[in-house]
């Protein structure tokens, strides 16, 4: 079996990419990389606004281009990367996808371009400007909702693709460790798969109810499913991101990954303890206690431990590879990394990035301090850091290496130094953005806002200065984002041929043994389906019964 | 475990018992929980249903104010309130229609109003002059008009 093994790893890499495994990717990463031009332009089309510069036309309105910025760099951009590395890293570390997975993996592919052109629709004709959160009882057009089920439906297929491989790998190697990028990306479909029930469950109830047949809607109870799903879905960014710093930026920099122990427990811990913590978004809610409040505070601050862990694990590794490259002092390791390398740089940056990003997370969290801030700009000053920064800039590092792999091509120092500039540029552009999102936020200034002075008001007059930025660092962006789509583009059909690593670091040679329990899904699923009833069975059957709402369009 | 693991384990551990701590003892001992008012009401019929049939500004005791408000695209009522510096103000307020944000500029009230929900905060302004209110949840086309003001005198 062992020697059956090592014959059928070694005829893999002799083979290289699967060229049928290849082309799943890359179709995926081909919608994400369109997704961030799009988005990203209507990205700056609201900071100009939001800094006053720039009055939209008659025919498009801000909330209309808030409603596509929000769903294409949330959701798609972010949504199809995800899928898309993973599953070349389920062919790679696998040794291939079967042809069943394959099969699910296209369906899902087309059934959520299917449901992205429904919802598309309705957005475009200004019939569903509604926001990410489409909160009821603000109602779209039936259309969005029949989008967002098959958006669903289809992140379901390659969630069970994703199972179906995983599954059959074990029954193959029976005794062994799943490798660990395949483990990060089960707890990924497991978390993707389990966090959308809710909003299923949400969507379900608000279709008969704009349909007509059903009167009134549950606001509160479609609003808590809404949570539990809406920021799990972030973390779950979060958890693809941390999954390139503990298995592929120790490789890029010539050193080993960390504990193995260690980084599946983060993911174990980060799989049990994202659910409940969508809940700080309704921390100055109305009809929930606030003892209940005061337990999701805990629940919430949970979610910081495991980012702990990996803050420590990460510097622990450069540290390390450092000094066995010969670097001395304190902090002598520092000169050893590979700056210059974009699959460094990239990941580096969006790594320093969740130090404010998590410490704001924390903030925000905590009762008391949420009420100062809560739908203010700083919030939206947070997501910045958290997704603009600390995943994009990881994805973004990723495209340079994963994209020429699967495509037959190579990295061009060119390509490479073009990349360092857009994380500079990029870098640049968010902080500008972020920092005067956080200052203003605390002055006040709300999010998901047009421009406006209400009147000439003299508070809100002071918030201008600070909202300039958002411009200035807006354009910075526009111009990373555009450099970053051309070189996603270039590196998959025109850099030169040749093959590019799929880097994946070593465990130290003298790590201890990881303990098979890391092994145990269904007790892992077990623990968090019970800490997600903890969590949520006492406040949505509080909300059962409570009185209904009418749909409105208010827009 | 390396030491310095340890060391850096125990401190993340402390951090956040500390926060959590923190935010009990303020939420408990000093009553500045989040505003969470537990009470329904037909959003359907907020005009015949008191106290909301008659919003204004009522004063409840000596300095303590109680202002009855309903937020409904685009406005808040009453408008334009005014009221002696050194007051308690408690805001009673629920949503004729979608969800609105309850926010004073300057101030740490910030509370969601939802239709369906009758939501409550209270306010000490000692400072006088001019505040801002807004609508801090995304309710439509003229959200960014969806303001008012709170004079202290």
């Amino acid at each position: 079996m062992a020697l059956a093994e090592t014959i059928k790893t070694k005829a893999n890499n002799a083979l290289g990419v699967n060229p049928q495994d290849a082309k799943i990717s890359k179709s995926y990463f081909t919608v994400t990389f369109l997704a961030l031009l799009i988005g990203g332009t209507l990205g700056l089309v609201q900071g100009l606004n939001r800094a006053g510069l720039f009055e939209l036309p008659s025919w498009l309105n801000y909330y209309q281009v808030l409603t596509a910025h929000g769903l294409l760099l949330i959701l798609v951009f972010t949504a199809f990367f995800t899928i898309g590395y993973f599953y070349a890293g389920l062919s790679h570390t696998l040794g291939g996808l079967i042809p069943k997975v394959r099969k699910m993996v296209w369906i899902g592919f087309w059934m959520k371009i299917f449901g992205f052109v429904l919802a598309v629709i309705p957005i475009l004709m200004n019939e569903a400007s509604v926001m990410y959160t489409f909160y009821p009882p603000m109602a779209a057009s039936p259309l969005f909702y029949f989008g967002l089920v098959f958006i669903v439906l289809g992140v379901w297929m390659a969630a069970f693709g994703a199972f179906v491989q995983v599954a059959n790998w074990r029954k193959n190697h029976k005794g062994q460790h799943l490798p660990i990028l395949s483990f990060f990306a089960t707890g990924v479909f497991v978390l993707l798969f389990f966090s959308s029930i809710p909003v299923a469950i949400e969507v379900f109830m608000i279709i008969p109810w704009v349909l007509g047949w059903m009167e009134t809607i549950n606001v509160m109870l479609s609003r808590t499913l809404f949570w539990a799903f809406g920021h799990t879905l972030v973390n779950i960014w979060y958890l693809t991101a941390i999954s390139v710093w503990y298995v592929i930026v120790p490789k890029v920099i010539g050193g080993r990954r960390f504990s193995d122990t260690l980084t599946r427990v983060v993911v174990i811990l980060l799989v049990i303890l994202n659910i409940p913590g969508g809940f700080h978004h309704q921390i100055i809610d109305p009809g929930i206690s606030e003892t209940i409040k005061y337990m999701h505070v805990f629940m919430s601050l949970a979610v910081g431990f495991p980012s702990l862990m990996t803050a420590y694990a990460m510097f622990s590794v450069f540290e390390r590879t450092g000094r066995a490259k010969g670097a001395k002092g304190l902090f002598g390791f520092f000169k050893k990394l590979p700056w210059g390398d974009v699959r460094f740089l990239a990941p580096f940056i969006a790594m320093v990035a969740f130090i404010p990003a998590g410490a704001g997370g924390i903030v925000q969290t905590t009762n008391q301090l949420d009420q100062v801030v809560h739908n203010s700009l700083w919030i939206v000053g947070h997501f910045h850091l958290t997704l603009g920064m600390t995943v994009a800039l990881t994805f973004f590092g990723v495209s340079y290496w994963l994209i020429p792999r699967i495509s037959g091509r190579i990295l061009t120092k060119k390509m490479n130094k073009m990349g360092v500039i857009t994380t500079i540029l990029w870098t640049i552009g968010m902080s500008f953005m972020a920092i005067a999102m956080h200052l203003v936020g605390l002055l006040g200034s709300p999010r998901r806002t047009s421009y406006t002075t209400y009147g000439d008001n003299a508070t809100a007059l002071g918030w201008d200065p600070y909202l300039i930025f958002l411009a200035i660092g807006g354009t910075f962006l526009i111009v990373a984002v555009i450099m970053q789509v051309y070189s996603a583009f270039h590196l998959m059909f025109r850099a030169p041929k040749g093959e590019e690593e799929f880097p994946i670091a070593e465990e130290e040679e003298d790590a201890s043994k990881t303990p098979f329990w890391t092994e145990r899904w269904s007790r892992t699923i077990l623990i968090m389906l019970i800490v997600v009833a903890m969590a949520y069975v006492i406040p949505i059957v509080d909300f059962i019964g409570d009185p209904g709402s009418p749909p409105w369009k208010t827009w | 475990m390396h030491k310095h693991e340890k060391i850096w384990l125990i401190l993340s551990t402390a951090m956040i018992v500390g926060f959590f701590l923190f935010a009990g003892y303020q939420t408990f001992a000093l009553q500045m929980g989040p505003p969470s008012h537990q009470e329904t009401i037909d959003p359907q019929k907020v005009d015949e249903t008191e106290p909301f049939d008659n919003p204004g500004v009522f004063q409840t005791g000596e300095n303590e104010y109680e202002v009855v408000m309903t937020l409904q695209i685009f406005s808040f009522t009453p408008s334009e309130i005014e009221i002696p510096a050194g007051s308690e103000v408690t805001f009673t307020m629920t949503s004729k229609d979608v969800t609105h944000g309850f926010q004073i500029a300057g101030t740490n009230v910030n509370a969601m109003v939802m239709p369906g929900y009758v939501q409550k905060i209270t306010q000490t302004f000692n400072e006088p002059g001019e505040y801002l209110i807004l609508c801090n949840e995304y309710c439509g086309s003229g959200h960014q008009l969806m303001a008012t003001t709170i004079t202290v005198k």
